[in-house]
């Protein structure tokens, strides 16, 4: 840091034309600090709320059979992961006791609902954005499917469960399918929206530059709205982490969402909380990555937060 | 081009509108008459300032001019063709940035180049020499972000003047910048003109700026937007802003916009009680 700093300065007074990237540098490693900063901070959250629990808990206001709080339920790792991949283990006939490590069962559930969070979304986002743009393309496109998918919209994904299992019975494509319909109709929506909102001196740029029709979309309207876009995306990831859930606990297929209903069925709250636990992290966990993603996708964003900070 | 569109006037002159005008929201309860009864010719290489108040229709002749807007009164040429889609040979600059922001410097300047199918090589070497003709070649592979305003309209201009235009159109290009760079950009643009030999159609409400800068003055009334006078600088150039000629004309046009921005305001307040 010492380095950075010393070498920022003689640079700046070395002239003029090397500040900027002694500057950047500056700022690079501050950054870094700040990323420091960030971990740290997230701790202190997560230690406050389970401070406040395990206060509870000791206060004896919490019973801890109902609400069983972290140092509980974190405890005997080892037990609650048995309960995990149950399915694997159910079609090998196996017993409790065989099978993988209570650890690698967690990792291999909670790679299963990662995968079809992760499929699903991208799914969904590919259509959408596909049928959002043909949407605006083409007129006769948009009188022909906006009002389908605008009444389709406020549907609740737990209405299309059955649809789900009627048409892929269970194993993994139906938990697919549901993610993908909770998020396609909304995402359509918002991509038509991001279209409608492109600065239009950008367009009329292209415009008079002899640009068709086509190229106005590929070259100008489809990197305009990718910002937005992942924006929408990523709303949408927790939406997708819901939805999976709830299509896995229903006996649509296996996952973190049919070991919550296993737990519930076998009134076992450690189990729930080491679960809602476990997609905590998984869901922060992608969020943050979607986030470093659109850090590298969009470089020319601006830092909007830094600027909402100083106020 | 039937014999109806056939223009009774030089051919070479750079624009020419006969009888145009603008009704936005045509047909419906919301439609507007912005602009009407627009005759002017423009020579090849001329400054021309739009000066008017806000709201005249200036801005909405440019894009008709342009292309970008289709007249419902009247017709306009430009070389002699008529006007009825955007071309390269007339480029607009607005008063905000529209640089592409996902784009280079260099690439946003090419940008006309890769439409055609231009190679990298071509584009590269085009776009350096737009560049240096700004000033701004050394800034050829930074993003538009990290420019500064002025640095930002600087290549847009350069974008325009890629595309080798007959016409630059430009819409208050500089009156999102500080008083101090707008001078200095006055004084810069009048260099790319002299060498670029385009007509240029600048539109503002600064009378400062269309002192500093035009041939000829076209002042505006309020909406509906018409023609009032025609004012000629015949000053040469570069030009003395302090002097006392440049000091009559400023006086001559504040009293011909005064009357004018009066009306708009009356309007506006006749507008507000009935609402």
């Amino acid at each position: 840091m010492a380095v950075v700093t010393r070498d920022s300065d003689s640079s700046g007074t070395a002239g003029g034309a090397s500040r900027p990237p002694a500057a950047s540098r500056l700022l690079a490693s501050m950054a870094g600090l700040d990323w420091l900063a960030r971990i740290w901070w997230t701790c202190l959250s997560i230690s406050l709320f389970a401070g406040l629990w395990e206060l509870c808990w000791a206060m004896g206001w919490a019973d801890e059979k109902l609400l069983p709080p972290p140092h509980i339920f974190l405890d005997n790792i080892g037990e609650q992961g048995r309960y995990f991949n149950t399915a694997t283990r159910w079609q090998v006939g196996q017993s409790m006791a065989e099978g993988p490590s209570a650890f690698e069962s967690v990792l291999i559930t909670g790679a299963a609902t990662t995968a079809r969070v992760f499929v699903g979304l991208i799914i969904a986002s590919v259509l959408a954005i596909g049928v959002g743009v043909l949407i605006r393309y083409y007129r006769f496109f948009d009188r022909l499917v906006l009002p389908t998918i605008t009444l389709l919209s406020p549907v609740s994904p737990i209405a299309w469960l059955p649809v789900a299992i009627f048409l892929f019975g269970i194993g993994n494509a139906p938990a697919i399918f549901m993610v993908v319909v909770a998020l396609f109709f909304h995402m359509v929506l918002a991509t038509i929206n991001q279209i409608d909102t492109v600065n239009t001196n950008l367009i009329n740029v292209a415009r008079t530059m002899g640009a068709s029709k086509a190229q106005i979309y590929t070259r100008v309207i489809v990197p305009a709205i990718l910002p937005g876009m992942l924006q929408v995306l990523r709303m949408n990831l927790f939406g997708a982490w819901m939805v999976v859930l709830v299509a896995e606990s229903t006996g649509v297929g296996y996952g973190m969402g049919q070991v919550i209903m296993l737990a519930r069925n076998t009134f076992n709250p450690s189990l729930v909380f080491f679960t809602i636990a476990v997609i905590g992290v998984l869901g922060f966990t992608f969020d943050w990555l979607l986030r470093l993603a659109q850090r590298r996708i969009l470089y020319w964003l601006p830092d909007t937060v830094e600027r909402l900070r100083v106020l | 081009m039937s014999s109806e569109d056939a223009p009774h006037f030089s051919s070479k002159d750079a624009v020419v509108c006969r009888g145009v005008g603008k009704t936005w929201a045509a047909g419906t309860r919301r439609a507007h008459n912005a602009l009407t009864g627009i005759d002017l010719d423009v020579a090849p290489g001329e400054f021309v300032v739009f000066l008017g108040p806000s709201g005249c229709g200036k801005s909405t002749l440019l894009y008709l001019i342009a292309g970008l807007e289709d007249a419902t009164e009247g017709k306009l040429w430009s070389f002699g063709d008529l006007v009825d889609m955007p071309s390269p040979e007339r480029s607009l600059i607005f008063q905000e940035t529209s640089l592409f922001p996902w784009l280079t410097v260099w690439e946003n300047v090419s940008f006309g180049l890769s439409i055609r199918g231009a190679s990298k090589e071509e584009r590269r070497t085009v776009a350096a020499e737009a560049l240096q003709r700004v000033g701004l070649k050394a800034a050829m592979d930074k993003r538009p972000d990290e420019l500064s305003g002025g640095m930002r309209q600087r290549v847009a201009v350069a974008r325009a003047l890629a595309m080798r235009p007959k016409v630059l159109l430009m819409d208050e290009p500089f009156a999102a910048l500080d008083v101090q760079t707008r001078a200095r950009m006055q004084d810069f643009l009048l260099d790319v003109w002299r060498d670029s030999g385009a007509s240029v159609l600048f539109v503002t409400h600064h009378i400062d700026e269309a002192v500093a800068l035009a041939d000829r003055v076209v002042v505006f009334t309020s909406r509906p937007g018409r023609i009032k006078t025609i004012v000629p600088i015949d000053m040469p150039r570069p030009r003395n802003l302090f002097s006392r000629e440049a000091e009559d004309l400023r006086i001559r046009l504040t009293d011909l916009l005064r009357d004018e921005v009066d009306r708009a305001f009356a309007e506006q307040e006749a507008l507000a009680a009935t609402a």
